[in-house]
């Protein structure tokens, strides 16, 4: 394995952008998403755009190609690919190029594979359609690609259709689709945001290399600091379509120069004093549960939550930490072994339990955009669970919505407002308001800051934690992300296939010595360090020469 | 069992538990109309004793339930009974034999309207999806509502008008009879099928345009696009893949209505379909004949939704082809 990708040969300018400007179109007006970015790119070198989401990064990689999707449209500037000014020529000359000389990778290989076709064709599609290569030679290619992508079985699973593989090798095709045709420039849109940390590393190491080996340019798109520190030579930093600044990665990350860069770092330094207790409120034990009856989605989980503090779940999908949630709920009662809750046990369907115990235990979800009725004012929704659990109405109730919004640090004057007329934070900060309402002892919060900008998340973790500390309720916290747990738990949940690998306060957890599982969980979660991966992949492959 | 052979088996059990229900809904509705066939042919001077008489001859007075499973079983071995028209007298007209030239001549005439509009539906509408509001998608989708949207008689008339009275094309009267030759018959059902194509050929264009379209936006489309794919190739090799399901249901539910629902063609042409035989049998209270009818509708509902059942999933890799 070639390692160090700073050391690479880097050839004259490939793709040339002067001030690009894009626009988006919503209910007929054109508003600017892009404002003048410039951008060079040399052969073989890889340029990381990192931002929030609406900075345009994607916007800006699919112009790249000459591309903008439907509803927008490339309004200024000039896009330079090789001498070839991708605004002047024809939809026929793009599309010549597309596939053949810049290749892009989406985000969601599980949802940009044609379910109807297998792999194998749609990775030879371009080179066959344009006649670069014939059909059995593209195929043997193909084979040769999936094998340098460490695909299992490369002479196989190209028979095979996108849903009967896994998303890690999905998005490996995909790259080994990008690379059939060699292009000059592949355009990599978050091509491991929807995957877990543990395949992460294998996918980025993978497309890293064969980036290398055929000394592609590439634009590499993402809104994670240290995946993109692993895989690019610089980094354009961006935010509401205009560039922040642009350095070589390792200088980016030694001494950013402006202070959005900055707060860039902030969520990876916020970090909650562990504090133990004792007095558990929610007990989980020996609980099995399962959805089709046939195979155990919980598989002897044990776990408590003490009054008052965070207990973090953390696991890949699939590991049953949403599915706990449900059980603890009442969605989905236990098959086996039982739940105590202060001291009591609790009836495990949720038909059973009385609205006391409804309201002790409420839910916040991932996606505050499809918890919230969008047609029901803020008052409403915060109100329900007031009279609902409280019975207070009229104008007791709106006054204490106005106590509920002040506390989650919104104005008053958001209470006749309508959840599309929020931004992400804010609608997340509603449903917090929600379950505080009904003044529950326990708070089971899954995935909440998952789907927010890395600013977006601190402020809500922020707020999570001074509510705990005014209202002493607990909270589990199920979540995939280590810099998250890190920040706000007190205790930590490691779970696995449906089994709990680990329980304990969370510099237990955190520090050696791990678990296996653990161990590669934690060792999978990129860091600042350029060389993080490279170190990492060294360590391992020796760990596997050693056993 | 290969899973799909084996959903394929569940359905046609289905199918056949529908049929019996549908059976008992027939004939229990048909016992529930007023009047009977004796009423009907004595007229209106019949006295009680005629119609207990006539009754009794035909097995009428017997209960309804006995009735039902005499029928039902002898429709289990083929046998659809005999025709009330003519019981009293010498010659027993078997119910099959009436039934089975009609039921040939409405095959003949929604076999060959459908094959000549579902290819014509399937073509506008991937034509009108690669050419989404332009104006030939605009003139498409106004003819074709315009065509679905005005009374089939009317539309039948003003075909015989054009075609059978001024320009002298086509015969205005479809009479066909067991002797009429293969291309004589098509000769003599043309202004009918053109009739029903223009009929149903909307349903089915607008459904394959909304299907395409639908997926358009789908990631994979976009995908296709930026591997340098055509608006053409990846409309037929990326979209339609994925849309036959919805275009299925729809086909086969405009298919059923060629053999179900053509009576007022078939009377506005004189084309001795089974429609016309239905509903004459209805109207003289001819129950064998219009139990045998309906049960062939629903047979042919469910033969034909059970087929767009299997397109659907045969053309569904997560279903052809699981992990």
């Amino acid at each position: 394995m070639k390692s160090d990708n700073k050391q690479r040969v880097k050839g004259e300018a490939l793709l040339e952008i002067r001030g690009l400007k894009i626009e988006g179109n919503s209910d007929g007006v054109w508003h600017p998403i892009v404002k003048g970015v410039d951008l060079t790119l040399k052969r073989g070198e890889v340029l990381g755009l990192i931002g929030e989401s609406g900075a345009g990064k994607s916007t800006i990689g699919l112009a790249a190609m000459g591309f903008a999707r439907p509803g927008c449209r490339i309004a200024g500037g000039t896009i330079m690919f090789d001498g070839i000014d991708l605004r002047a020529v024809s939809e026929d000359e793009k599309r010549k190029l597309w596939g053949a000389r810049i290749a892009y990778v989406a985000q969601s290989a599980a949802a940009s594979f044609n379910p109807a076709h297998k792999l194998i064709d749609q990775t030879v599609e371009t080179a066959v359609r344009d006649g670069l290569m014939p059909r059995d030679k593209a195929v043997a290619d193909a084979v040769d690609l999936y094998g340098r992508l460490q695909l299992p079985n490369p002479q196989s699973i190209g028979g095979r259709y996108p849903h009967q593989v896994s998303g890690g090798q999905l998005q490996r095709a995909m790259t080994a689709m990008a690379m059939s045709c060699r292009p000059d420039l592949i355009i990599f849109d978050e091509p491991t945001t929807a995957l877990d940390v543990t395949t992460q590393v294998e996918v980025l190491a993978a497309m890293r290399n064969i980036v290398e080996e055929f000394h592609t340019a590439a634009i590499y798109i993402t809104h994670d600091l240290a995946v993109v520190a692993q895989m690019a030579d610089r980094i354009m930093v961006l935010r509401h379509g205009l560039e922040v600044e642009e350095a070589p990665t390792r200088e980016m990350l030694k001494e950013p120069k402006k202070d959005y860069t900055k707060t860039l770092w902030a969520v990876r330094k916020l970090a909650k004093e562990e504090s133990i207790s004792d007095d558990v409120t929610l007990s989980v034990r020996n609980v099995d549960a399962s959805y089709s009856g046939v195979v155990k989605v919980l598989d002897n989980v044990t776990v408590s939550l003490p009054r008052g503090r965070t207990v973090a779940v953390v696991g890949e999908s699939g590991s049953g930490k949403s599915t706990l949630a449900r059980a603890i709920t009442g969605l989905l009662p236990p098959t086996k072994g039982e739940i105590l809750f202060n001291g009591k046990p609790l009836p495990r369907a949720l038909k059973d339990r009385d609205k006391d115990t409804l309201r002790r235990i409420q839910m916040i979800y991932q996606s505050a955009d499809t918890s919230l009725n969008p047609k029901q004012t803020i008052r409403d929704i915060i109100g329900r669970p007031l009279e609902f659990y409280h019975g207070i109405k009229g104008a007791a109730r709106d006054r204490k919505v106005a106590e509920l919004l002040d506390s989650i640090e919104l104005d008053e004057s958001y209470i006749d407002r309508l959840p599309t007329e929020l931004s992400g934070g804010q609608k997340q900060r509603i449903s917090i308001a929600r379950a505080l309402a009904a003044e529950p002892d326990i708070i089971i919060c899954d995935e909440v800051t998952s789907a927010l900008d890395q600013i977006v998340q601190e402020e809500i973790l922020t707020l999570l934690m001074k509510l705990q500390k005014d209202t002493n309720v607990s909270y589990l916290f199920i979540t995939h992300d280590i810099a998250t747990v890190r920040a706000i738990s007190d205790e930590i949940v490691v779970m696995h296939r449906g089994k709990v690998v680990q329980q304990g306060p969370k510099t237990q957890v955190l520090n050696p010595p791990f678990p296996a599982y653990t161990e590669l969980l934690l060792s999978s979660v990129p860091q600042m360090d350029p060389d993080w991966l490279t170190n990492l992949l060294a360590e391992r492959a020796r760990a596997k020469v050693k056993a | 069992m290969h899973p799909v052979l084996k959903t394929v088996l569940q359905r046609l059990g289905l199918g056949l538990l529908t049929l019996f229900v549908v059976s008992v809904m027939i004939f229990a509705s048909l016992e529930m109309l007023p009047g009977g066939f004796a009423e009907a042919i004595l007229g209106q001077g019949a006295t009680p004793e005629t119609v207990a008489a006539f009754n009794h001859q035909l097995g009428l007075d017997r209960p309804a339930a006995l009735r039902y499973f005499e029928w039902i079983g002898n429709v289990l071995h083929g046998d659809f009974g005999y025709s009330y028209a003519g019981a009293g007298g010498s010659i027993k007209k078997s119910v099959s034999a009436i039934i089975a030239p009609r039921l040939y001549n409405t095959f003949f005439l929604a076999i060959m309207t459908a094959i000549f509009a579902v290819p014509l539906a399937l073509f506008l509408g991937i034509m009108a999806a690669l050419h989404r509001n332009s104006l030939f998608d605009r003139a498409v989708n106004a003819a074709t509502l315009t065509t679905i949207a005005t009374p089939e008689f009317f539309i039948a008339y003003l075909l015989m008008f054009f075609f059978a009275i001024q320009l002298k094309w086509f015969p205005s009267l479809s009479t066909v009879s067991e002797g009429t030759s293969l291309l004589e018959h098509i000769y003599r059902a043309a202004l009918p099928s053109i009739t029903l194509t223009l009929v149903i050929v909307a349903h089915m264009m607008r459904m394959t345009r909304a299907a395409l379209i639908n997926l358009l936006a789908s990631p994979y489309m976009e995908m296709a696009r930026l591997k340098g794919v055509s608006q053409r190739d990846a409309i037929i090799h990326h979209a339609l893949p994925n849309a036959w399901a919805p275009i299925a249901t729809v086909i086969a539910f405009n298919l059923a209505y060629l053999v179900v629902g053509v009576v007022v063609v078939e009377v506005v042409f004189v084309y001795p379909g089974i429609g016309q035989l239905m509903v004459d049998s209805v109207s003289s209270r001819n129950m064998p004949v219009v139990q045998a009818c309906a049960l062939i509708f629903a047979a042919t509902y469910i033969l034909l939704n059970l087929s767009a059942d299997i397109v659907s999933i045969v053309t569904n890799p997560r279903l052809l082809h699981p992990k």
